[in-house]
């Protein structure tokens, strides 16, 4: 019993946990179901079939190089516009700095059915035509606030004082700029963009008000829940998921080897 | 001023170069680096939201085209025919997010202070789901909240069911299609964003202090509730804003795991805006749901007193 209350934080956590996991799990398991009907939700029997033929359904596989391609393109103009933004932010003072800044917060602190929406309105009254561009332009808009955040905070806590090291060492600014603040500030940008690249490969909701016509992989998941779900959306789920797992374990590994050897 | 390339940070100057005939061009880096950036927020995400007030006010028919004609009484017609569903979001996201706060700030106090050397393995748990396409995820609840499913079963025979009828939140032997299962959906898919600023804040804590807080005789509890909680509350605040607010404007929890009976808000300005073309209504809806998150989020940082989150 008092085993019981000295613990109760780490059972509640790791709880917690398991309630986070447990969908992959499920999704995990159901990749190898062969289902009876056409939705994947009851277990029938074991079967490696989706395994085999991922692309076996039409549609899904196209689906998935183009929220890809989105994701990578939205991914660089959201981390070069960010990354200019957030230096300007961190390292110098000029008029319009709140406005500026709330321009960055508010597209993070609004429902993103708001932002759809208008950014529908705008595109409906341009009459242009709803696509790969408009899901571009949405992508870049959304994820621009999250890169600034992330490089920002990277930016300001950087010791000013190697710029000026650099300097003095009579570096020309575009030197010290590249080899100085550059790989200084790298991590930040990383994050900034991994977190970019996250957020526009899953975005469901901006993308389905602003497609048109075109289907991105969420937006094929989304169909097909009320079509039927194939069983290789779990594998397609399952391995994104062991792919990014193991890609944050070798730099976690590389890392780690690194930090001994700097040592 | 007439080009307007992306100039790095600070334009190259030739080397040996005085410092002072630089100058008058670094006054405007700034500006340069900021242009580029804002001009895409300005026209893609400030832009659009005139557009969106402008078009709450028209009239007209989606045949003969819609103009302006200050027609405010779209607002009230709105509210009145969908106040039900503001509610039950405003309702379904608070749950959610006290949900996850007391969900979360276990796991993120686990984190900080008791993992020890499994940190990083179990951040990367928290962080792992993301990878798997949220869609999907959501659909495993229609899995596991199955009727007449494990899940379903034990819940029962705890008779944590009749607590949940008692509340409304279920009816009968049922998960799923019911408040419970979206409230569950909503609560699954915005921990992360509870339990990662909670664990920010946490782990910036000196565990000094908790030690201090022994010395001076206060109990476990009391160290956590005038120390540790204290501490934390900037990671309260920003978990809670990075819970509620999407989750207020999410319709796929309410779509997939609800029925007809938990649409929420953010179901009917798709559904208008998508489905039943009326713009002006749909404007109207997106426009008031906005008003009222950008009001609940000023009120709740001023009452917080943290108002330097970003």
């Amino acid at each position: 019993m008092r085993w019981l209350r000295r613990n109760l934080v780490v059972i509640a956590g790791v709880l917690t946990l398991a309630f986070l996991i447990l969908p992959n799990i499920v999704v995990l398991i159901f990749s190898f179901n062969r289902p009876k009907g056409r939705f994947n939700y009851a277990w029938q029997e074991f079967s490696t079939d989706a395994w085999k033929d991922p692309c076996g359904v039409a549609d899904l596989c196209g689906s998935l190089s183009l929220s890809l391609q989105i994701a990578i393109w939205s991914t660089i103009g959201a981390t070069v516009l960010g990354t200019m933004i957030a230096f300007a932010l961190a390292r110098y003072r000029f008029r319009a700095r709140g406005a500026v800044s709330s321009l960055i917060f508010l597209p993070m602190a609004m429902p993103e059915v708001v932002m759809a929406a208008s950014l529908l309105t705008l595109f409906l009254n341009m009459g242009a035509q709803l696509g790969f561009w408009t899901i571009l332009i949405a992508h870049i808009m959304f994820c621009l606030s999250f890169v600034v955040t992330a490089v920002k905070a990277r930016v300001l806590s950087m010791d000013p004082r190697l710029e000026e090291a650099a300097k003095d060492l009579y570096a020309s600014p575009l030197q010290t700029f590249l080899r100085v603040t550059l790989p200084i500030a790298a991590p930040g940008i990383a994050a900034g963009a991994l977190l970019a690249f996250a957020l526009s490969f899953d975005d469901f909701i901006i993308t389905n008000f602003n497609a048109g016509s075109t289907v991105t992989f969420p937006m094929y998941v989304w169909g097909s829940a009320q079509r039927g779900t194939p069983v290789q959306i779990n594998v397609i789920g399952t391995a994104m998921f062991a792919v990014a797992v193991i890609c944050v374990l070798a730099g976690m590994l590389i890392g780690n080897r690194r930090r001994k050897q700097a040592l | 001023m007439t080009t307007v390339t992306e100039a790095p940070p600070e334009p190259p100057a030739e080397a040996g170069k005085p410092a002072a005939r630089r100058r008058p061009r670094g006054r405007f880096v700034p500006y340069w680096l900021l242009l580029p950036g804002i001009l895409w927020l300005v026209v893609f995400f400030a832009l659009p939201m005139l557009y969106q007030a402008s078009t709450s006010v028209q009239t007209g028919s989606l045949t003969e085209g819609y103009e302006v004609t200050w027609h405010f009484a779209t607002y009230w017609d709105a509210i009145g025919e969908y106040w039900p569903q503001f509610l039950r979001s405003v309702q379904y996201a608070g749950t959610a997010t006290v949900l996850c706060l007391l969900l979360g700030y276990p796991l993120a106090y686990l984190i900080a202070f008791k993992a020890g050397r499994w940190r990083s393995l179990v951040l990367i748990l928290v962080i792992a789901p993301f990878f798997t396409s949220f869609l999907i995820r959501t659909l495993a609840w229609k899995t596991i909240l199955a009727d007449g499913g494990p899940v379903v079963g034990a819940l029962n025979t705890l008779h944590v069911l009749d607590v949940t009828s008692w509340l409304g939140m279920t009816e009968g032997d049922r998960v799923l299609a019911t408040p419970l299962a979206v409230v569950c959906g909503l609560t699954y898919n915005f921990l992360p964003f509870m339990v990662l600023p909670l664990y920010t804040s946490l782990e910036r804590i000196d565990p000094r202090l908790h030690e201090a807080a022994g010395d001076l005789y206060a109990r476990p509890f009391t160290t956590f509730r005038k120390v540790t909680f204290r501490l934390s509350m900037p990671g309260v605040v920003s978990g809670t804003l990075l819970t509620f607010i999407p989750a207020s404007g999410d319709y796929i929890n309410s779509q997939l795991l609800g029925s007809t009976n938990e649409k929420m808000i953010g179901n009917v300005i798709q559904s208008q805006f998508l489905t039943v073309l009326d713009y002006p209504t749909a404007a109207a809806l997106s426009f008031i749901l906005m008003a009222a998150i950008l009001l609940i989020v000023t009120f709740y940082i001023r009452r917080s007193g943290t108002e330097d989150l970003v």
